[in-house]
């Protein structure tokens, strides 16, 4: 799993997403064929500003054995202002929760692989009250 | 291309087979089928396998030709395929054999269905089949498959108004359906207030709005029409078996309350078979979740979008409705057996069109199966009749 979480580094890490100069449209997650222009795509990485808003989301009480220790956890459906949806975890009390929510990113830990395995880190969102 | 027909139907029983491996199931649902289309096994040109992970499930790869073999087919050394769309499996293979016998490359080909989960714990049974959705994109930031199906929930609640006791009723109606079926995993009645006071799994959907992860193969005989003619009194044919695909993810969807795939695939089988929504007279939907049900009523046509909750509401698909849905019990009852699902349907729908349903037997000459992939990246849509 070790080369395959880094080769997604740049991109988990500060939301560098894509952007296609043919048709205009943002990725993310991040895609070198844009599915509006296919061979046409004219395609380069961008950074995402990291804020959007809440489109949909849920509350995981029954969680796979990495987030078990996390559970309840909340995770969102956020369209970036951007354009793109991305799915994330949101951090914030799940009572707090609502569609329609202002978040912004926030470089977090997602989980680790054992006691001396890798660690991963990635975006998660937070409540945006600017 | 040439009109193909069911000529044989076997079905093992879902559920939690402790005691039964996958070759025991396989061959359970395999002799039943042979048996049914009157077969000796010889005449058996081909064969396809839907089956979503016998590598993470069993450690086992090559499941076709394990199949074959331990279908005591080995001497005839027909060429045995296996193909994969995660809980589609089954549908897909069905396509394929549909393919291979309307083509004229065979006349007589089995479309199985096989998946065994028991074997590893229920927690990495889910993440396999959470892997039918993006693992990179979703899966690791820990949205399992019901997390990714209860925010298509939420979304639908929040802009058509759909409540949590109408995803209930479509599990109480399943329920009821499955308690009439001798093979289904579930043979008990619920109250809508034991689905909903059932603990949350991923809000707003609980335990009862979710299907089991079960055991279970499932086994379907095709034949070309004159081969069909010769061999059975009871034919079933397949007026149109279509495939669609969508964006892998659910956030990569413009519109995450319609599933296009089901759309397309639908549209298309309604078209080849020259037919109309309202021409069908029964129907297994994939209800992997209850949300997935009400979608399913809406993108196959059967009501409007934002209006599905109402065929719930008003009975329409209860058995003794228009359109009864999920006769069998459902995903939700019958049990989710992933890649022997989408055979499983198509061998309800057999049994219902040729008045051998028992129980649940509704009054049909026309059927459909809606077999999902994941969160719709894949959906297989037949349409059967008399």
């Amino acid at each position: 799993m070790l080369p395959r979480f880094w080769r997604k580094i740049k991109y988990r890490y500060d939301l560098v997403g894509t952007y296609c100069e043919n048709c205009g449209n943002y990725y993310y997650p991040p895609r070198n064929l844009c599915p509006t222009c296919r061979r046409r795509s004219d395609v380069k990485e961008v950074q995402l500003r990291g804020k959007g808003t809440v489109v949909s989301y849920t509350i995981i009480h029954d969680a796979p054995e990495e987030f078990k220790r996390q559970k309840p956890y909340v995770v969102a459906l956020i369209k970036l202002d951007e354009g793109p949806i991305v799915t994330s975890q949101l951090i914030c009390d799940p009572n707090e929760v609502k569609i329609g929510m202002r978040v912004k990113k926030a470089f977090r830990k997602y989980g680790e692989d054992g006691e001396s395995g890798i660690i991963y880190y990635g975006t998660k969102f937070v409540p945006d009250e600017s | 291309m040439r009109r193909v027909a069911i000529i044989g139907v076997g079905q093992s029983n879902f559920g939690e087979l402790w005691d039964q491996s996958f070759r025991d199931i396989v061959l359970t649902a395999g002799i039943e089928a042979l048996e049914d289309a009157g077969l000796e096994g010889k005449e058996i040109e081909a064969m396809f396998v839907g089956n979503m992970s016998g590598g993470r499930y069993l450690a086992q790869e090559h499941i076709a030709a394990l199949i074959a073999d331990y279908s005591g087919l080995s001497e005839l050394h027909i060429p045995s395929t296996r193909v994969e769309a995660a809980d589609a499996s089954g549908g897909l293979a069905l396509r394929q054999a549909y393919m291979a016998v309307a083509s004229g490359m065979h006349d007589i080909v089995i479309a199985a269905g096989a998946e065994k989960v028991t074997d590893v714990g229920a927690e990495l049974a889910l993440d396999i089949l959470s892997s039918g959705a993006d693992r990179e994109w979703e899966g690791f930031v820990g949205a399992t498959l019901p997390a990714l199906y209860a925010m298509i929930a939420r979304l639908h609640m929040e802009k058509f108004g759909t409540k949590p006791e109408d995803l209930a009723m479509v599990s109480v109606k399943n329920h009821k359906n499955g308690a009439l079926n001798p093979k289904a995993q579930s043979r008990r009645e619920i109250t809508l207030e034991m689905a909903l006071n059932s603990p949350y799994v991923a809000e707003p959907l609980r335990l009862f709005d979710c299907a089991p992860i079960s055991d279970g193969a499932a086994v379907v005989v095709l034949a070309s029409e004159e081969v069909a003619r010769k061999l059975t009194d009871t034919p079933v044919f397949i007026s149109a078996c279509c495939q669609a695909s969508d964006y892998l993810a659910l956030h990569s969807r413009k519109d995450m309350l319609t599933m296009n795939a089901v759309v397309h695939a639908a549209r298309q089988a309604y078209k080849q078979a020259g037919i109309e929504p309202k021409d069908i007279d029964v129907a297994e939907v994939h209800d992997s979740f209850t949300i997935a049900e009400i979608l399913a009523y809406e993108d196959l046509g059967f009501a409007k979008k934002g209006e599905g909750a109402k065929l719930i509401r008003e009975g329409v698909t209860n058995l003794d409705g228009d359109i009864p849905v999920n006769p069998s019990g459902g995903l939700k009852a019958c049990g989710h057996a992933v890649g022997a699902t989408g055979i499983r349907q198509a061998v309800e729908i057999t049994l219902q069109l040729r008045g051998d349903a028992g129980k649940r037997q509704v009054d049909a000459e026309r059927g459909l199966a809606l077999n999902i992939g994941g969160t719709g990246a894949t959906a297989v849509v037949t349409i059967f009749s008399r």
